[in-house]
């Protein structure tokens, strides 16, 4: 029996449409229909998403970005401990606590390293394509447990957990999926090659600094559009990279692949595209601002994205 | 200039930027130019659906991360999870947020850099552990500290857990950034080592360290600054708190 990434789809699936069914019956929600059906789609699109007909998952996304967009998700009022009776469960417990916390990363690690011995009958245990979500998804159900053991508490109670942290977060959550699906239709639709015809056209890189830092801040302000540096490396490479980099100013390709590809990272840091490193973190940390997080990372990623343009400038 | 290429579909970058910049739920902008988009590049109706449709569907593994651990941080937060931490780190005299944080920049890079991306992470790492950590660390050492530091805190440990991730895994040889780069070299009809293309990441990462690490020591001087505070002597005006006390200002981080 191979543990797939689909199992791990199909759990995201339950726990969402678990918490969409308490959203639905809570009389108290001021947007229980809207709240309830978004996460509903959402986990409908986990559950079967892959056997419905693209162009209705496209509706269904297009319905979830409305329902969002005019407000209509919004967070329940969900019981907490107090503070006091969470102080002294913390005393009590003490690092205990950390275990399950712990568990994760553990679980992950041991998994990523025995995946190649944990082989039953010919069949690898771990989805061999996806050895390190399989293994986190694993070790996410193994800490469940062992908090459920150390807390005396329930399965059940978790599940309000996961729904209030999943309100709390709200649309955050869809975000990231939603770029990385314009991400793919922004490569079909060919924005890549308009943005490296641009670039080849309009400058002229005949002068060495000139083609590397074109090369290098072309990558992170595109990676900033796209929101992923994979996505705009192809682009810059192929248009930059090979032909006037390597072609016309006899660069190493390792180190033009290596840097180039760090210069992407910097844009990372620095996009509101990127959501679910700048994004989603704000949203988790409860920050009132969500560009907290990039505005923390600004002199970082400008700072490294100069050393890349030195660092290829002398080593290529 | 050739003609093959068409500019029409840098209409939906415009629609991102434009979107972004006028403050409209990031929901809707993205949808709005996902479907711009596939309308300039002269995609019917039926296709940009099926275009966004598949896109999403495609791209299911990105939530996990995410969506997976809530239930146990959520019950081990409502167990005091994030009290815990924050008295924990208050025991350790030498800790400052600065500090704390060069620590886990070094772990996370080192540890992304052999394979070992899962150690860190927001939903698992920072919003349960480290934010509440370095929000301690800064409360041991300064006394009662505004809300607006806290969230300044809290950004800079998200941060921190970025630039180490980023810029440790793509000196990981097995790493996809490493075989997409391989395979784009191979394609174009240079073939190049992977051991090769990750050694040159190498200087880049130790930059990446160096840079990140100098403005979390600096963080620690200002800090040190704003509060009046010298090794040694507590902060001007204010005793440091029990450890249960500094724990008790972050009430509001659990509300409904």
């Amino acid at each position: 029996m191979i543990l797939s990434i689909t199992y791990l789809y199909w759990l995201v699936g339950i726990i969402l449409l678990i918490t969409s069914g308490m959203i639905l019956s809570d009389k108290t929600h001021t947007r229980r229909f809207s709240s309830g059906g978004f996460w509903l789609v959402y986990a409908v699109i986990f559950l079967i998403g892959d056997k419905l007909p693209p162009a209705l998952v496209g509706a269904l996304v297009i319905v979830m970005a409305l329902i969002a967009g005019f407000g209509g998700v919004l967070s329940g009022k969900t019981q907490t401990l107090t503070e006091e009776a969470r102080r002294a469960s913390a005393k009590r417990l003490g690092n205990k606590l950390f275990i399950p916390a712990l568990t994760i990363p553990a679980v992950t690690v041991i998994g990523t390293l025995l995946a190649k011995q944990l082989v039953f009958g010919g069949t690898p245990l771990l989805d061999p394509k996806n050895i390190t979500l399989v293994s986190f998804g694993v070790g996410c159900i193994v800490a469940v447990l062992l908090a459920c053991l150390l807390t005396r508490d329930t399965v059940g109670q978790s599940m309000k957990e996961a729904r209030r942290l999943t309100e709390a977060l709200g649309w955050a959550v869809v975000l990231p999926q939603m770029l990385g699906m314009l991400g793919l239709v922004f490569s079909d639709a060919g924005v890549g090659k308009a943005v490296a015809h641009l670039v080849t056209t309009t400058i002229n890189m005949d002068t060495r600094l000139v083609a590397v830092v074109v090369y290098c801040v072309g990558m992170a302000l595109f990676t900033v559009i796209m929101g992923n540096g994979f996505a705009a490396f192809p682009v810059m490479a192929g248009g930059v990279g090979v032909p006037i980099l390597v072609g016309v100013h006899h660069a190493n390709p390792a180190a033009m692949v290596a840097i180039g590809m760090f210069s992407g990272y910097c844009g990372t840091l620095l996009t509101p595209m990127a959501a679910n490193f700048n994004i989603v973190p704000a949203a988790l940390l409860e920050l009132p601002d969500k560009n907290a997080v990039i505005k923390v990372q600004v002199p970082t990623a400008l700072s490294i994205l100069a050393a890349n343009i030195a660092l290829l400038y002398f080593m290529m | 200039m050739q003609t093959t290429v068409s500019l029409w579909p840098l209409i939906g970058v415009a629609v991102i930027i434009a979107g972004f910049l006028l403050r409209f739920n990031p929901m809707l902008v993205v949808a709005a130019a996902a479907v711009v988009t596939s309308y300039a590049a002269h995609f019917p109706p039926e296709k940009i659906l099926a275009a966004i449709g598949t896109g999403f569907v495609k791209t299911r593994n990105l939530p996990l991360i995410l969506l997976l651990p809530l239930a146990v941080i959520g019950l081990l937060e409502r167990h005091g999870l994030r009290e815990h931490a924050q008295a924990w780190i208050s025991k350790i005299q030498s800790a400052t947020v600065g500090r704390l944080l060069i620590v886990y920049l070094l772990l996370r890079e080192l540890t992304a850099a052999v394979g070992l991306t899962g150690l860190g992470g927001h939903p698992q790492m920072v919003r349960p552990l480290l934010a509440p950590m370095a929000e301690g660390a800064a409360v041991t050492r300064y006394g009662k500290i505004s809300d607006a530091l806290r969230y300044k805190l809290r950004a800079y440990a998200a941060a921190t857990d970025n630039v180490g991730l980023f810029f440790g895994e793509d000196i990981f040889v097995a790493f996809g950034a490493i075989v997409l780069m391989t395979t784009f070299l191979h394609e174009a009809g240079i073939d190049v080592a992977p051991l090769r293309v990750a050694a040159f990441g190498i200087p880049t990462a130790i930059c990446a360290f160096l840079i990140h690490g100098f403005r979390l020591y600096r963080l620690d001087k200002n800090l040190d600054r704003e509060f009046g505070y010298n090794a040694g002597k507590p902060a001007i005006g204010t005793t440091p708190p029990q450890s249960t006390d500094a724990v008790s200002d972050d009430s509001r981080g659990d509300q409904a």
